[in-house]
């Protein structure tokens, strides 16, 4: 079976569009829900008959809301490993789901199903894990969409539910509501400053946590922060989401007083940076994947800072994505390595930032100035 | 980049501190992190829930008690013991058979262990507000006939004519 993300609009990244609140700072939000049906064993414990009766279940369950009406399922167990890794790339599917540190690949039945906006693990650590990505800063946007979702598929469905304990998951720490909010927030002013220490240390005291670029147990790189509620029991969805943004708001906040502060004390060795990396981007003949997150966080603050003007966030949020292992073997037809991998990046994206220049310089049609 | 404990391995571990209000950055390899007690986020990541587990079974406390014939899943057949091992439960029975332990952990987990946010009703439970359900009507119609209402038998007769 081969992956066709044609089927998806924009496919599946229409979160990268730069469309949403606070985009320079804020990439994404996500919001998941963990879910599970009730009378099966979860996943870890569930027989490949169980889990082939999970995957129908919810298939038919979704294919009969109207959100999910006409959904594509991609059977993540079908899949070569490149192809799962373009979807764990693109944020559609977890690491885990993708199977990419098991032995023998993805789960027995393991599938998402997914129409671009909603999109629903199948046979992850829960047996439903179901999620949105919006644009921007836009966590009640977020949630009013999956919430919606969550109670249609809820009907169609029994899920397991605890009247002590609320959902039931698979590990204690999603029990309660199963809802792990995230934000997807570019820090680079609070790490040049080095307060960013400061920061995260205050998260953990007002029950927050923060991951990197792909959630659980990945690195922080490109200055890339994920910020997500860590409790998930003894508060309501509204207060968990509102405890979040309030906090989110307030780093935002932060990271504008320290890129403001850079700019007053040291504008010529934040221009040097900016421009230095732009120069990177525009002529280096090869790079690495760190390389570019590194030097794409300093374009994007010189974005961000109104020093670059002729180049869209859109863009950059594009080459995040588009830069990956995965998505360069795919345009390329085939697994590439070294030195293949970071030639073949440095031209992607080369090719990207001079197409954005050329279209920031051409005169939109009928506004053209006569000499 | 050598590690500045032993300068022999490479650093794999760089811990930011911050002591009155002085940060500091020390770089170290695995080896002499663990040695100093740090772990690192994968290894925390990792295990977070067995760890957790583990040090919770040493407590004072005693909250999940220590071996393998501490009770079992009917529905799964899982113990505390592969739980503890795991650090994922086996079903969504495993939260009533193993109930006072978990009331524990989940307060240690999310300081508290009632859920408070929405309620959920399984399609069976769930009254359904776009039709009245031919099942709650059946139920109504059984309990007429039982009581001899037969007035009230004929109405509930035709509504569930109606809707089929």
């Amino acid at each position: 079976m081969t992956l066709d993300l044609s089927l998806l609009p924009d496919g599946g990244v229409s979160w990268l569009d730069a469309s949403g609140p606070e985009e320079d700072i804020v990439l994404s939000t996500r919001v998941r829900l963990a879910r599970n049906l009730q009378g099966r064993a979860f996943t870890i414990r569930a027989s490949a008959h169980d889990l082939d009766a999970i995957l129908e279940c919810v298939a038919e369950a979704g294919r009969a809301t109207p959100q999910l009406r006409g959904v594509v399922v991609f059977r993540l167990d079908g899949l070569d490993r490149l192809d799962r890794q373009l979807l764990h790339e693109r944020h559609l599917v977890s690491k885990e789901l993708a199977g990419l540190e098991r032995e023998g690949g993805a789960r027995h039945a393991a599938a998402l199903l997914t129409n671009g906006d909603i999109g629903v693990m199948v046979n992850e650590e829960d047996h439903l894990r179901i999620q949105v990505l919006r644009s921007g800063f836009a966590i009640p946007e977020a949630y009013a969409q999956i919430a919606q979702f969550d109670g249609d598929i809820g009907d169609r469905v029994s899920f397991a539910f605890h009247p002590e304990f609320g959902y039931l998951t698979s590990c204690p720490t999603n029990a309660g509501t199963g809802l792990r909010a995230s934000v997807l927030i570019h820090l680079p002013g609070l790490v040049l400053t080095k307060e960013i220490a400061k920061v995260l240390q205050g998260l953990a005291q007002v029950g927050l946590t923060f991951r990197g670029l792909y959630g659980e147990g990945s690195e922080v790189v490109g200055n890339f922060f994920q910020l997500s509620n860590q409790t998930t029991l003894g508060k309501s969805e509204e207060e968990l989401l509102d405890h979040l943004g309030k906090i989110v708001r307030q780093v935002i906040g932060y990271e504008q007083q320290a890129r403001d502060k850079l700019q007053r004390n040291a504008p010529t060795v934040i221009a040097d940076k900016v421009w230095r990396a732009y120069g990177l981007l525009r002529y280096a003949r090869s790079l690495s994947f760190e390389e570019t997150m590194n030097l794409l966080s300093a374009v994007r603050l010189g974005v961000g800072v109104n020093l670059i003007t002729d180049l869209s966030v859109y863009t950059l949020n594009k080459l995040l994505i588009f830069t990956q292992p995965a998505h360069l073997a795919a345009r390329a037809d085939r697994p590439l390595g070294d030195p293949e991998l970071p030639t073949m990046r440095a031209s992607y994206v080369r090719r990207a930032l001079d197409e954005d220049a050329a279209r920031q310089q051409k005169p939109e049609p009928g506004t053209d100035q006569q000499p | 980049m050598q590690c500045d404990q032993c300068g022999e391995r490479p650093a794999a571990i760089h811990l930011t501190q911050i002591v009155d209000n002085t940060v500091t950055t020390v770089h170290l390899c695995e080896t002499c992190a663990a040695e100093k007690g740090v772990q690192s986020e994968a290894s925390v990541a990792k295990f977070p829930l067995s760890d957790f587990l583990a040090s919770m079974g040493k407590g004072a406390t005693g909250a999940l008690p220590q071996g393998t014939d501490s009770g079992q899943c009917e529905f799964c057949s899982g113990t505390l013991q592969t739980f503890r091992e795991t650090g994922r439960l086996g079903c969504p029975h495993c939260y009533d058979s193993f109930e006072p332990h978990l009331r524990t952990l989940l307060r240690r987990l999310h300081g508290a262990s009632r859920h408070v946010g929405k309620v959920y009703l399984s399609p069976a439970e769930a009254p359904d507000t776009r039709k009245p359900s031919t099942t709650a009507l059946r139920d109504q119609l059984r309990r007429a006939v039982e009581a001899e209402n037969f007035e009230l038998a004929a109405e509930l007769r035709d509504q569930i004519r109606a809707l089929e």
